[in-house]
């Protein structure tokens, strides 16, 4: 059986006259032991999936279960069995590091020493400032603690909300690396991002827009679905270039991409043409076909 | 861009007791440079930016932002600087002509200024429909563009933004990046800092900070070469790794 199945699921806010429609019926399932990324924007839905997951929040309409329980009529049994990291801080700021992982212990019928295997890798690097208070640790200490709290009674599921957002490059790489640990000792972990470039990391992920799925599949699959040839493109005049490239017919679409600009064609053929073209506007160019990543088929998505 | 120089910081340092957040760092931003200011989580970015913006008073050092001093004249450099950032930006329970209308009488803007301005700002974001709707109801890649508006909307000399796209989608993300160029273009010099190394590709010049200090500082393209490396990412993982400073 799945670890998570999530059914035609709807979630709305607001007013009946202005209904938000945060959740638009979706639909997928999590495999046990699978690493799964729910990957999208700001005001995709990924939190009220989350807290719906959780059984923090009701849907209305639809269905989900973890583990094999109902989120609606057995959210006792879950919340035995899950780990829940939110998107925003929210251990106890005037408890000490200790203290907060003790609680959290309690409640769940455990004890530090018990589990302490689990989380020895990421609680060792916090646990030199185990006497000071959570709300005085930094960023990077206060997510270790927070994810240390949410697996120290060893769920079987791990959710993770946005757990690297507004985190830098280096510990973005060091969180997966924790994660992947996490996974070789058999939790399932769904696990949301805005960071396109942490979809590779994922066993699967979804990909998520405006409370939609635009996509579900291996990082792979999502980029072997891409079906136009891309090219990288670099010039002297990056934004007389892309001028230049929206305007030319066999384009479908074209944007800036780190030191290139990405450019998407219609037919393959057309690259020799889209030369021409450019050489003809005297603009001096390299041009080359690249592999597109998660980012690339995410704008192609949005733009269906 | 012309080799005015908007911001010039000389050995800027702050303490608070025995630590130094920001160690000793020296640069110029040119006029209409568009300025990566890069950094891992606590290496004192936040800190040096604050100086810059008048906010906190360096411990020693020289620094001058929009040809004021960082010391005695930080009430003309807050009144020549816009600001935003992705945490704080606008007021949710306003709509968005209330929130232009409430930044712009701050800045001393004149009624007249503030309509003509309003009307035109809307127009480019193509927010005429949703001029009187709560900022609330807004998505996030809007509400970001919207704020950028906002904090250029007094015509400031420099604009300094932190974060400004995090977790933007990235169509939008490209859109904001966009409005930044056009800025630049009118002279306005930007001051950003982001998370994502493709945008450190967009900027003129990038500086990383490490343990406060700033350790690294030109084009994409020469820190690239100097560092042997592909990326923008591969410059920032090595140089932030070398970091002793701990943010564990």
């Amino acid at each position: 059986m799945p670890a998570v199945i999530v059914h035609e699921l709807v979630k709305k806010y607001g007013s009946a006259k202005e209904p938000v429609e945060a959740l638009k019926g979706i639909s997928f399932n999590v495999e046990k032991g699978e690493l799964f990324g729910i990957i999208g924007p700001d005001g995709a839905g990924k939190t009220s999936l989350f807290r719906i997951l959780t059984t923090l929040l009701l849907p209305d309409s639809g269905s989900a279960s973890v583990d094999g329980f109902d989120t609606v009529k057995e959210y006792k049994q879950i919340r035995n069995r899950v780990g829940y990291m939110p998107g925003r801080f929210s251990l106890y700021q005037d408890l000490t590091v200790e203290e907060n992982l003790q609680f959290f212990a309690t409640i769940f019928n455990t004890t530090i020493s018990g589990n302490y295997e689990l989380i020895k890798d990421i609680y060792s690097q916090i646990e030199p400032f185990k006497k000071r208070k959570a709300g005085k640790l930094s960023g990077g200490m206060k997510q270790k603690l927070a994810l240390s709290c949410a697996l120290i009674h060893r769920p079987s599921v791990l959710f993770l909300d946005e757990p690297t957002t507004g985190v830098d490059a280096v510990s973005r790489k060091e969180f997966w690396g924790i994660l992947k640990g996490l996974r070789a000792q058999g939790i399932t972990i769904l696990v949301s991002t805005p960071y396109m470039d942490e979809a590779g990391l994922c066993d699967r992920v979804a990909l998520m827009q405006n409370g939609q799925l635009l996509s579900m599949n291996t990082p792979d699959g999502v980029i072997a679905d891409f079906k136009y040839l891309l090219l990288a493109v670099k010039g002297p005049n990056m934004g007389k270039l892309l001028q230049a490239l929206k305007l030319f017919d066999g384009v479908e679409d074209a944007y800036p991409f780190g030191e290139y600009h990405h450019v998407v064609l219609r037919n393959d053929g057309d690259q020799q043409r889209l030369e021409q073209y450019l050489r003809e506007k005297a603009l001096d160019i390299s041009i080359v076909p690249v592999k597109p990543n998660i980012e690339d088929c995410f704008i192609a998505l949005m733009k269906n | 861009m012309n080799n005015e120089n908007m911001i010039s910081a000389e050995g800027l340092t702050k303490r608070f007791g025995d630590f130094i957040a920001v160690d000793n760092i020296s640069f110029e931003v040119k006029k209409g440079e568009i300025f990566g200011f890069l950094g891992a989580n606590g290496a004192g970015k936040t800190t040096a930016m604050r100086m810059l913006c008048g906010l906190s008073l360096p411990s020693s050092g020289k620094g001058l932002v929009a040809g004021f001093d960082v010391y005695r004249q930080t009430e003309q450099i807050k009144k020549n600087i816009g600001y935003m950032s992705q945490k704080f930006s606008l007021y949710e329970d306003l709509t968005i002509t209330e929130n232009i209308r409430f930044y712009a009488g701050i800045y001393g803007k004149s009624n007249a200024f503030i309509k003509e301005k309003t009307a035109r700002v809307l127009k480019q974001l193509h927010l005429e429909q949703e001029a009187n709707k709560l900022v609330r109801s807004l998505p996030l890649g809007w509400k970001q563009k919207l704020a950028f508006s906002v904090a250029t909307f007094h015509e400031p000399s420099i604009v300094f933004l932190d974060e400004p796209t995090g977790g933007v989608d990235p169509v939008t993300r490209r859109e904001f990046w966009n409005m930044i160029y056009q800025a630049a273009e009118n002279g306005i010099t930007v001051f950003v800092t982001t998370h994502y190394m493709d945008e450190a590709e967009y900027c003129n010049r990038v500086s990383i900070m490490v343990d406060g200090r700033i350790d690294a500082l030109d084009t994409p393209s020469a820190l690239k070469k100097t560092f042997n490396a592909a990326s923008m990412e591969e410059v920032f993982l090595r140089l932030a790794r070398s970091a002793t400073r701990s943010d564990a």
